[in-house]
């Protein structure tokens, strides 16, 4: 032992070891009311440290190239050893990752977390959103499929409904005039090495800013206003070990779910690894649906709910400026919210509906999304896209109007 | 605002009872991957019946007597015809150019074909051919209209005739559509015997579409078994913890 704490003392005189430990994990005081919304976080940055490790492993028998991806990841699945385990943990692991970052998202609005003193994380925490989407776009094209392909060519496309500089910036993107070869190799390097960088970068804001204005809880206390005489919150309680304990039930129970899916459905019944996909792209041949991945489809449904000319403006390129505002709403989320509390627990009943129409919306904005369009379900994206903004833009008044319930001092345990 | 929560509501029922609606009946492939015996004839069939045009280039041919449980030896004699070494892949001599010409399409690569269509597709397929004058090769498909290829098990299967009914639609238009299939030559087996031979070779492609499937499967229920039990562990160590926390 002796020569063991020698060894933290020195590394101590030249690194904060010690001071950063404490300052993050044991004596980062969280709050002790955590439920089952709080595991969330913490599974994010498992699936971050899983794709990475496994997207690594990859990589090393994977060639991006128009002419061998497809069949490198045949080699992978086939030929490299436990390669078939590595590319289902990945593929299972990009699907998780959405699902994991959704309900911590939706955990900050339902108990207010993106409330002043944290806007910041907020933001960061939406930048980490944009940059996985970017990563999930990316990473898609590389298995070279059918779906693959024209999905990536629907994206691209998007961009080519902008005005003016639409045909240039989609030959930009794509660096030929079809998704080609070109396209792939550029999308690989942004995949394993430019938004990966900014991935990690943010992740580390994200934790930082976290931990300098502390969590908040489902109460929506602020438990740094009541601290004992030591200037710790009465209603804190160290990281580690109680929140590291606790969220290895958590990781376990998570690990369960997705071992399930990993070893007994690792297609998610076609939503996580779409049928068309295992057929090599081909050029000439568009798929009779081009569907997104399940993670995309709400956003993918409200560009296609917009089916008017505005003057000058297409349909598509106002779909595409729907869309975008979907996402980039989001960001807005700490300063449209009025109400003078943060939990749900405390709100009133207007924000509870609209809460509950919002998920509603999303939920069959997500499933018309995976659906060809008719004119029925047109019509129903477009009035869950109107829900959808509705959320947003009436934000600033039904909360100021809402009748909320006074909000304890104390966390309720 | 509970109105128009519940005004969504019912308009979200619909959209999933559509969803529901299947276009064509397929019949249940029911095939089992842990029988062997079934396997190796289904692959008998495939080099035999499929592999004059199709390949299936991402399967190894040692792979295959691996998995299947037959020696090297065996599959060199029975399956492998070209002079082919045992590590090759089964790939073919046809190009897609050549096939494109003859056929009008070429001829996938059939390793994934059952992830790309699924097994009950591929064998309401290939037990759905009947005579049509009109198409090149003298027949269509139930499931795959106007498809290229050729009935290739019509000696086995026997010929086949499209019955008609007629059928009205919502605006009272009469329409021929197929209703069923007839046997008009018998072939070399029985309806049974056929319906056998095509489930073995299903299960053989759904085999060559993933090869580790109860590797990965058994490896599963090991994983979920350890996990069950970290469990039990890990919910005692965070409540032994958190008992003193109030």
């Amino acid at each position: 032992m002796g020569m063991l704490v020698n060894l933290r003392d020195w590394i101590d005189a030249r690194f904060p070891l010690t001071k950063m430990w404490e300052e993050h994990l044991s004596k980062y005081y969280a709050p002790k009311n955590f439920n089952f919304w709080y595991f969330f976080g913490s599974l994010a940055l498992l699936v971050l440290v899983i794709q990475i490790v496994t997207g690594i492993f990859l990589t090393m028998n994977y060639k991006p190239s128009a002419d061998e991806a497809f069949a490198s990841v045949e080699y992978i699945m086939r030929d490299v050893e436990w390669g078939w385990l590595i590319r289902y943990m990945h593929s299972t692991g990009a699907s998780a990752f959405f699902l994991v970052v959704y309900l911590h998202m939706f955990r900050a609005m339902l108990y207010g977390s993106y409330k002043q003193p944290r806007e910041l994380l907020w933001l960061f925490g939406m930048m980490i959103y944009l940059a996985l989407m970017a990563e999930a776009f990316f990473g898609y094209l590389l298995p070279w499929g059918q779906m693959s392909y024209w999905g990536a060519q629907v994206i691209i496309s998007l961009f080519g409904a902008i005005p003016v500089i639409g045909d240039d910036l989609s030959l930009w993107i794509r660096g030929d005039f079809v998704i080609s070869d070109v396209t792939l190799n550029r999308f690989f390097a942004l995949h394993v090495i430019a938004v990966p960088l900014v991935l990690l970068v943010l992740v580390v804001m994200h934790i930082l800013a976290l931990h300098e204005v502390g969590s908040n809880n489902p109460d929506g206390v602020e438990i740094k206003k009541n601290k004992d005489e030591n200037g710790i919150p009465k209603d804190g309680i160290p990281f580690h070990p109680y929140y590291t304990v606790k969220d290895i039930v958590g990781v376990v129970v998570f690990l369960m779910f997705f071992s399930f899916v990993m070893f007994f459905v690792p297609e998610g019944g076609g939503y996580f690894l779409e049928a068309p996909n295992f057929e090599p792209a081909d050029p000439l041949k568009t798929p009779e649906h081009i569907a997104p991945v399940w993670y995309f489809t709400p956003y993918y449904a409200m560009l296609r709910a917009v089916t008017i000319d505005i003057g000058p403006l297409s349909a598509k390129f106002l779909g595409v400026i729907v869309m975008g505002a979907a996402v980039v709403i989001l960001f807005f989320l700490p300063w449209l919210d009025r109400s003078p509390v943060k939990s749900i627990r405390y709100r009133g009943p207007i924000y509870k509906v609209m809460l509950a129409a919002f998920v509603v919306s999303f939920f069959v904005l997500g499933y018309l999304g995976t659906q060809a369009p008719t004119a029925g379900r047109t019509m129903l994206a477009q009035a869950g896209t109107i829900m959808y903004f509705a959320f947003f833009l009436l934000m600033p008044i039904y909360t100021r109007i809402d009748k909320t319930k006074p909000v304890p001092d104390r966390v309720r345990g | 605002m509970k109105k128009q929560l519940l005004a969504i509501l019912l308009l979200v029922s619909p959209a999933f009872a559509l969803a529901s609606s299947g276009d064509i009946h397929l019949d249940h492939a029911n095939i089992d991957p842990t029988n062997k015996d079934s396997l190796q004839r289904g692959a008998k069939i495939f080099v035999n019946y499929c592999m004059g045009c199709h390949s299936a280039k991402y399967q190894r041919y040692n792979r295959l007597a691996r998995d299947l449980g037959m020696r090297e030896e065996d599959v060199m004699e029975n399956l492998m015809f070209t002079g082919e070494k045992t590590g090759d892949q089964m790939d073919i001599a046809m190009t897609g150019t050549m096939g494109k010409k003859w056929f009008g399409a070429a001829p996938p690569d059939l390793t994934l074909v059952t992830r790309v269509r699924g097994v009950d597709w591929l064998y309401t397929y290939l037990r759905t051919f009947y005579q049509d004058a009109s198409r090149p090769f003298g027949v269509n498909n139930q499931v795959f209209d106007n498809v290229g290829m050729p009935n290739v098990l019509w000696q086995l299967q026997g010929v086949q005739k499209a019955v008609y009914k007629t059928v009205t639609d919502d605006e009272g238009h009469e329409h021929q559509v197929l209703d069923r299939l007839e046997l008009v030559e018998a072939g070399t087996q029985s309806a049974e015997d056929f319906d056998a031979t095509v489930r073995d070779l299903v299960n053989f492609l759904a085999y060559m579409g993933e090869p580790i499937k109860l590797q990965r499967q058994s490896l599963g229920i090991k994983v979920m078994l350890f996990l069950l039990l970290f469990f039990v562990v890990a919910y005692l160590l965070k409540k032994e913890y958190w008992k003193d926390v109030h």
